[in-house]
């Protein structure tokens, strides 16, 4: 807090670059359900990013950290058991050290790990990359917008577009607008005359994953939209869920503990006045 | 307990007489919370109840997380998954836990340039002010230990960089550095290690509380004017003072509720505000992080550690007096530490012979450039080492030095002094008038 504060009072006098890591594109401010103190997540929404991620994302990537029995558990996707139960026998198959071989999942299990294709894992992901910053770096919005890291993820995932033309044909990877660590190829970056980096071209980077959603990519049983942005959303609400499982009972505990810290405060104010009052020279009553 | 003169416990039935003639416990408790208290206490006072209680919230969290934490270096950071998930209220005792560090920074800082205010570290105050730079360093080193424990990349980078000062010590530096890590480079042996110590250094810190508590209830406590409380005798002590209980025990316990409404929006609506994200992915040797950054209350002295490049001249003097054995590493180091080891040292580098800045008024501006000074640090520490951040490191650091080692010493030579109330009977009445009933300032019940 003291660092957000130092950081607010002196940005407030000096204008300075953006912290935003890296030469970074535009996160794109997706509005979702459960920002602010009183977010809470839209079950539906959280069903179909499961199904996204299960018929799109888990073939490169893992969910290891996420038990699949949570899928169950209130202020989540909220399935019934006996459906849990058959998307796990049904989606996923791992190893059992006891068996010696393969077998279907159970709810008690994880998601599984996959690394086959060297992709990150996504349990974490939503709280593993932050988008807001602001205002003036402080990051104070984050009380309303969330940390940002699921509108990071449906930035990238809507953020593919048609590589630069100064871009040579054959640069390892794909364009993408909002994705800052990737490759980057010497031609689209901007040389002064002693040959320093002073700008680029295009924003964003070359990233290792090919576009995963070109919208329309899965069929809601509920017939909601499926363009792209809209499954990115969905996908990225998901992995929010994924990451803070229990975000909703925490606020809730953090409503309930701000009401009744603030009427304990207001007791115990009254409390001091009244102890006070005599010493103070003031009437027991002022 | 020696010091202001009040009532003593006495025991009054058998059993509080046979008690008390073995072991005077109840005395003791009595005496301690009925301290005569200054009663011009303003609420710049309050934070010393935040800190007792910090400490016990962090030992309180600390003890059940490690009941479902799991040490080592393959398993951490899935069992802090664990409490996350499927640990009954995990997920709260590890947010209070994480950021309730942040809280005891925050209140130790508050309790730490009151002080330097105030003048509570001068004579007769010294040893109060000592042992709450020890807890202060303990409080340091607890919270970085901590913060290795989850695994995630900033634990182990910010690992790899801290322990990697000690590396920088002239001749023995490497072996200390392998000694205190267990091996060539940080892995499951510090991990460890950092875990038994993150779980020793809170009883010492607790410890080291008493000791703060005996010192200054031995001294009693300063007060907003630095006047000293009149102990000719039980009715001069009662003009300036009220006892602890209940007239700060209520003041304090308000405040704290305030503050706690606070930490817990905080913890409850966004808990991770002041961490790091990347602590979110598991710790990977081959993959360094493109800003190491530690966690924010040891940014002002991280950013004193960078400032000192070989490009500065002292540093280039100081390697060359020395034959090139301090270099600008050990430089930073050195001034890192130095820059702890100045605060502690303040009883004696401040020459001025009034006690409160409220009455300096040449030392309130300096003081107040100090503050400025400290968060432009906290700022600094945080920015990559690239300029202008690097000459405004150096600036804000030289400042910090300049304040203890030239500019108190100086002011307590040159500055005129205000005007001092004689008492602090004398500096509470002219705020707040008369008592209505001054011989027995007590509360009447509520109708």
């Amino acid at each position: 807090m003291f660092k957000k504060l130092a950081i607010g009072a002196v940005l407030a006098l000096a204008p300075v670059a953006s912290l935003a890591a890296g030469g970074g594109g535009h996160v794109e401010d997706y509005s979702f359900s459960f920002e602010g103190p009183f977010g809470k997540y839209d079950t539906n929404q959280l069903q179909r990013g499961l199904q996204i991620y299960t018929e799109v994302c888990a073939a490169c990537h893992g969910l290891k950290q996420v038990p699949i029995r949570t899928l169950a558990d209130e202020g989540g996707p909220s399935l019934p058991e006996d459906q849990v139960r058959a998307y796990a026998a049904q989606t996923f198959e791992v190893f059992d050290p006891e068996l010696e071989d393969f077998r279907p999942a159970k709810p008690t299990d994880h998601f599984p790990a996959n690394t086959a294709a060297g992709a990150p894992d996504l349990s974490l992901m939503a709280k593993s990359r932050a988008g807001f910053h602001g205002p003036y770096g402080t990051g104070i919005n984050q009380l309303f917008k969330g940390i940002g890291g699921p509108e990071y993820i449906a930035s990238i995932l809507a953020g593919y577009e048609e590589a630069p033309d100064c871009a040579p044909e054959d640069f390892n990877g794909y364009y993408n607008t909002v994705f800052a660590p990737g490759g980057y190829p010497d031609e689209c970056k901007i040389y002064d005359e002693h040959g320093v980096e002073i700008g680029r071209k295009a924003p964003g980077s070359w990233i290792a994953m090919a576009p995963p959603l070109a919208g329309e990519d899965v069929e809601f049983a509920d017939g909601h939209s499926n363009e792209l942005h809209h499954e990115a959303q969905d996908v990225a609400a998901f992995l929010m869920w994924a990451a803070e499982p229990k975000m909703m009972a925490r606020k809730q505990a953090g409503l309930v503990g701000v009401i009744f810290l603030t009427i304990l405060s207001v007791l115990l104010y009254l409390t001091n006045k009244r102890l006070w009052a005599p010493v103070k020279g003031k009437r027991d009553d002022a | 307990m020696a010091g202001i003169p009040h009532d003593h416990y006495e025991p009054k039935t058998s059993g509080e007489k046979w008690l008390h003639s073995r072991l005077p416990i109840v005395g003791l408790l009595y005496d301690t919370i009925m301290i005569p208290t200054p009663k011009n206490l303003n609420w710049w006072w309050i934070w010393g109840i935040v800190l007792a209680f910090c400490l016990v919230l962090q030992i309180v969290t600390g003890i059940v997380l490690v009941m479902h934490y799991t040490p080592s270096a393959d398993l951490a950071f899935a069992s802090v998954e664990h409490i996350m998930r499927n640990v009954n209220g995990g997920h709260m005792l590890r947010y209070l836990h994480a950021n309730g560090a942040s809280l005891f920074f925050v209140a130790v800082y508050i309790h730490l340039f009151r002080g330097l205010f105030y003048g509570s570290y001068k004579a007769p105050r010294e040893i109060t002010w000592i042992i709450g730079m020890l807890i202060f360093v303990a409080m340091m080193a607890t919270g970085f230990m901590g913060y290795v424990l989850p695994w995630g990349q900033m634990s182990f980078w910010g690992a790899t960089v801290i322990t990697g000062l000690f590396g920088a010590i002239p001749f023995i530096g490497e072996s200390i550095q392998t000694w205190l890590l267990g091996g060539p480079a940080v892995d499951n042996a510090t991990l460890n290690r950092f875990f038994s110590l993150h779980y020793l250094l809170p009883f010492v810190i607790a410890a080291l509380v008493v000791v703060h508590i005996w010192a200054f209830h031995t001294t009693g406590n300063n007060n907003p004017t630095g006047v000293e409380v009149r102990r000719g005798s039980k009715e001069e002590v009662k003009k300036d003072t009220l006892p602890f209980w209940p007239y700060f025990v209520i003041k304090d316990l308000f405040a704290l509720a305030v503050v706690l409404t606070v930490f817990w929006a905080v913890v409850g609506f966004m808990p991770n505000y002041l961490g790091h994200p990347d602590n979110y992915l598991e710790a990977n040797p081959l993959v360094t992080p493109a800003h190491i950054v530690p966690e924010w209350y040891f940014l002002p002295f991280y950013a004193i550690l960078r400032a000192f490049t070989s490009e500065v001249w002292v540093v280039q003097f100081a390697s060359f007096i020395t034959g090139g054995i301090v270099d600008a590493k050990f430089f930073g180091v050195l001034a890192m530490f130095g820059a702890i080891l100045v605060m502690a040292l303040t009883p004696w580098l401040d020459t001025s012979s009034v006690r409160s800045g409220k009455f300096r008024p040449m030392f309130k501006w300096w003081f107040y450039l100090l503050i400025i000074d400290f968060m432009a640090l906290m700022w600094l520490g945080a920015m990559p080492a690239q300029e202008p951040y690097a000459s405004f490191s150096l600036i804000a650091s030289a400042y910090w030095f300049a304040y203890f080692l030239i500019i108190l010493p100086i002011l307590g030579v040159i500055e005129k002094p205000g005007e001092i109330p004689a008492t602090i009977e004398d500096d509470f009445e002219a705020h707040y008038g008369k008592s209505s009933d001054a011989s027995a300032p007590a509360a009447t019940p509520a109708e």
